[in-house]
């Protein structure tokens, strides 16, 4: 496979400049490609597919007949990013999670910043994840989100922004440590040469950082993960991460809370549960303390919270973090409690509960994404220029009924990275989601599930509409990270191959 | 280890087993039939009589035929012990505890799945699958085979014996007992060449035959009974389930041999010495069918027990301090 009939087109392309070079650190990756005996790139790509479903590792479709599972589609051509610009990403994650963690903190508590009407408390108080019932609250070492999700896309203009922050309970770090792993079958060589910084130790960050969360009374923790069941289209995650962890994966009817404590029922009896990794909502948690229907939940959980018996990752309430109105204020929410510029900016956002960002956003629906306050996975979403004059018109008496609910953003053209599409290579839009631990400190772990849309010219990442992932490769080592201009420190090409 | 965890490798266990018994059931039935005289009817009521709810079968399918009878056993979603619906629970079952159980196991069921979704799915149902029977207790015994190759043989694989034990004591009673209601129908054969042939057809569908031969020699029906009852040293025979059963109940409990803690292992235990020093005479004496009925209702009750001391228990003791066993 080759490079020679290519197209970078207009967009920015992770492992090639506009003029077909390769962007600092991928060299070695685009030449071994390159000379590869015919067929053989292709080869090993059915060769991963293979190895994936035979892992078993597989999401649920939902609406289907039970029992059919797929696997997420994987692309083997990686993602890399240099160790400058990670060195930079990793910083601007940090300073967002550390501020995104006193707002909620100080939402739950004071609310100084709505006092100082740096955030509209009409806002936080009409989200529809800011939870009443947490006021007060006191989680264990004062953390809230531990375990986020940020998701990250590159814009033409060469820029990394946050499009979301997802702090409730982000899901898709297994494949990320399955593409890994099945890269270092397929590519040994490549992968040695190129120095890729690790994944694998994600696990043991997560059970240390959620032993951390334990009463500090408990000498050996019990952690364990709370999972909705086998009909959860993340399943396999949960199953998958409780064993790397080595950790009980429980569903809440394995547990019960007696006198304030948080017992498992074990075939010796009760024993009793230090921390919660939970991969259920809010709502579900405790029918005692949320919704009251829920069966998927342990009644009494949250008095045990309360009371310092048990810990919980993420704590409840986090969710407010995440609404998307609020992330709008991200920017001046990290000046607020740090004092500090934002590092890696937001997606410029317009939000329709102010009267002057209203007027646009209606008058330039053509141009726009509008998105709901409280949805996700691409729905309840307005893509401007994609849509017909009538759904614009339609989207457009939704926003003005509650526009409380909305925000608009700019169409952004998602950088693209190669990809395999039949026996050649296609630039596909991609967008990147690193995991960020906040425990005893704040770690980023090197790499992150590289979404990649798999339909020409399509914009959605999302695996419920044809997305598929790639590995993403941190380096350890690369050439000083310089913006990439037009002539940059890439090397020139000649007849589409690397030197 | 988790009370639902510990229920769900039960299970997956005991639906295979049974999985593979309704198949063996069918089978003999079919084998009994191709022996049987001309002009002799078919009889296959008594297979849902003694596998399944024979109301619930009645009112669906009206009268025992053939093709009722295997699409009921083999097919039915609806019937929770036809072989699919077994199957599917059992992959049920390993699905919630795929971080317990070896992958080989978990490819294997997911195979025997696929096998039987696509065996039901074919058109013109099983009159060109020849074979499907034996590929059903193949793959049923390839399940146990991998299982005790593969699973490290700690509290989860003594669950998972219990529970394939247990259901196999059961069923290799109820193969006994399709031979009974056969019996029943042609009382004036027994002695009768036709009826040496039948009871060689029982064995067969026990995969007993060949073991039968080398213990018994010659095949009467005190002899087949004495064998599939109580040997102590063939893997079908009720004693030799029942005593494994027992063995593993203990491996659980940590209750010493002979003595017991809760009810399943009392029961269990008396079981086991009821069988060691039970006569094949004085089984057939009693009446083989009301025998074996009242092992099945006291198999049941060993059943129950275990669910209610292991897994199904609501609220923790009053007054008794929740134990933390050692890390992990």
């Amino acid at each position: 496979m080759n490079f020679v009939s290519y197209e970078v087109g207009d967009f920015y392309d992770e492992l090639l400049t506009d003029a077909k070079a390769a962007r600092p650190g991928a060299c070695h990756l685009l030449h071994s490609i390159e000379s590869l005996p015919p067929g053989e790139f292709a080869r090993r790509q059915v060769a991963a597919e293979r190895a994936l479903m035979q892992m078993g590792i597989t999401f649920n479709v939902y609406g289907e007949q039970a029992g059919v599972e797929k696997i997420f589609p994987f692309d083997i051509v990686p993602r890399i990013v240099s160790a400058a610009e990670w060195t930079w990403l990793e910083k601007g994650l940090k300073q967002r999670i550390r501020a995104l963690n006193l707002f909620i903190d100080d939402l739950y508590h004071e609310q100084k910043i709505l006092k100082d009407g740096v955030v509209p408390r009409a806002i936080i108080l009409s989200a529809q994840s800011y939870r009443q019932q947490c006021i007060g609250w006191e989680p264990p070492q004062g953390i809230w989100c531990h375990i986020t999700g940020t998701d990250l896309v590159r814009h033409s203009d060469g820029q990394i922004y946050v499009l979301e922050d997802n702090l409730r309970c982000p899901s898709g770090v297994s494949y990320v440590l399955q593409n890994r792993q099945v890269m270092k079958s397929l590519f040994p060589k490549i992968f040695a040469a190129a120095k890729v910084r690790p994944v694998q130790n994600y696990p043991l960050k997560l059970r240390d950082m959620l032993e951390y969360l334990a009463p500090e009374t408990v000498a050996t923790p019990r952690v364990v993960l709370l999972t909705p069941g086998i009909y959860n289209s993340a399943y396999f995650e949960h199953s998958f991460l409780a064993q790397q962890m080595g950790v009980e994966l429980v569903e809440g009817r394995d547990l019960v809370v007696e006198d304030g404590q948080v017992l498992m029922r074990t075939t010796q009896g009760f024993e009793r549960v230090d921390v919660i990794y939970r991969r259920i909502d809010d709502d579900f948690l405790d029918p005692k303390c949320f919704r009251p229907d829920s069966m998927l939940g342990v009644p009494g959980l949250m008095e045990a919270y309360k009371a310092g018996n048990v810990a919980l990752a993420n704590a409840p309430g986090t969710g407010v973090a995440d609404d998307k109105v609020v992330y709008a204020y991200v920017p001046r929410i990290v000046k607020y409690y740090l004092g500090e510029d934002i590092i890696v900016p937001n997606v410029p956002t317009y939000i329709c509960a102010e009267e002057q960002d209203l007027r646009y956003t209606l008058e330039n629906l053509d141009k726009l994404v509008v998105k709901a306050a409280n949805e996700s996975g691409g729905y309840g979403m307005l893509v401007g220029p994609h849509a017909t004059k009538e759904q614009r018109a339609e989207f457009a008496e939704k926003v003005k009924a509650h526009p409380r609910n909305y925000i608009a953003q700019p169409t952004l053209a998602l950088s693209r990275v190669p990809t395999i599409c039949a026996d050649h290579l296609e630039g596909r839009h991609v967008d990147l989601r690193p995991y960020i631990l906040y425990g005893k400190e704040i770690f980023v772990l090197p790499g992150g599930l590289t979404r990649v849309a798999l339909k020409k010219g399509s914009l959605v990442v999302n695996s419920s509409q044809g997305g598929g992932s790639k590995d993403t490769w941190v380096l350890a080592d690369t050439p000083a990270f310089e913006p990439e201009s037009a002539n940059g420190a890439a090397q020139p090409v000649t007849n589409g191959r690397f030197p | 280890m988790l009370s639902r965890v510990a229920d769900s490798v039960y299970w997956m266990s005991r639906y295979i087993e049974r999985a593979e018994n309704v198949a063996r059931f069918v089978d003999v039935n079919l084998q009994l039939l191709l022996d049987a005289p001309e002009g002799q009817d078919q009889q296959w009521d008594p297979l849902v009589a003694i596998t399944g709810d024979y109301a619930e079968f009645g009112r669906r399918y009206g009268a025992a035929t053939e093709s009722s009878v295997i699409q009921f056993l083999t097919f039915d979603s609806d019937n929770p012990n036809s072989i699919l619906s077994c199957v599917r629970a059992a992959r049920e079952n390993a699905r919630s505890v795929r971080e317990i159980i070896s992958s080989e196991m978990w490819l294997q069921l997911n195979r025997f799945y696929l096998m039987m979704n696509s065996a039901a799915q074919e058109p013109g149902g099983l009159d060109h699958h020849e074979g499907f029977y034996d590929e059903v207790k193949q793959a049923g015994h390839l399940f146990s085979g991998i299982t005790d190759a593969t699973m490290t043989q700690g509290e989860a694989w003594h669950f998972s014996r219990l529970g394939r034990m247990l259901e196999r004591a059961d069923k290799t009673s109820r193969i006994l007992d399709v031979k009974y209601f056969l019996l029943l129908r042609s009382a004036e054969d027994v002695g009768t060449p036709l009826d040496d042939l039948q009871w060689a057809a029982v064995l067969r569908s026990a995969s007993a035959f060949e073991m039968y031969r080398k213990r018994q020699g010659r095949i009467s029906p005190r002899g087949v009974v004495d064998f599939l009852m109580l040997d102590r040293e063939f893997p079908r025979a009720v004693q030799f389930c029942l005593l494994a059963a027992r063995d593993s109940l203990h491996a659980i409990s940590g209750t010493p041999p002979g003595t017991f803690r809760h009810g399943s292992e009392k029961l269990l235990g008396q079981l086991c010495s009821d069988l060691s020093f039970a006569g094949v005479d004085e089984v057939i004496q009693h009446g083989l069918h009301e025998y074996l009925d009242e092992l099945q209702t006291k198999l049941n009750q060993v059943g129950l027990g275990i669910i209610e001391t292991f897994f199904a228990f609501k609220t923790p003791h009053p007054g008794k301090k929740a134990a933390r066993s050692a890390a992990q």
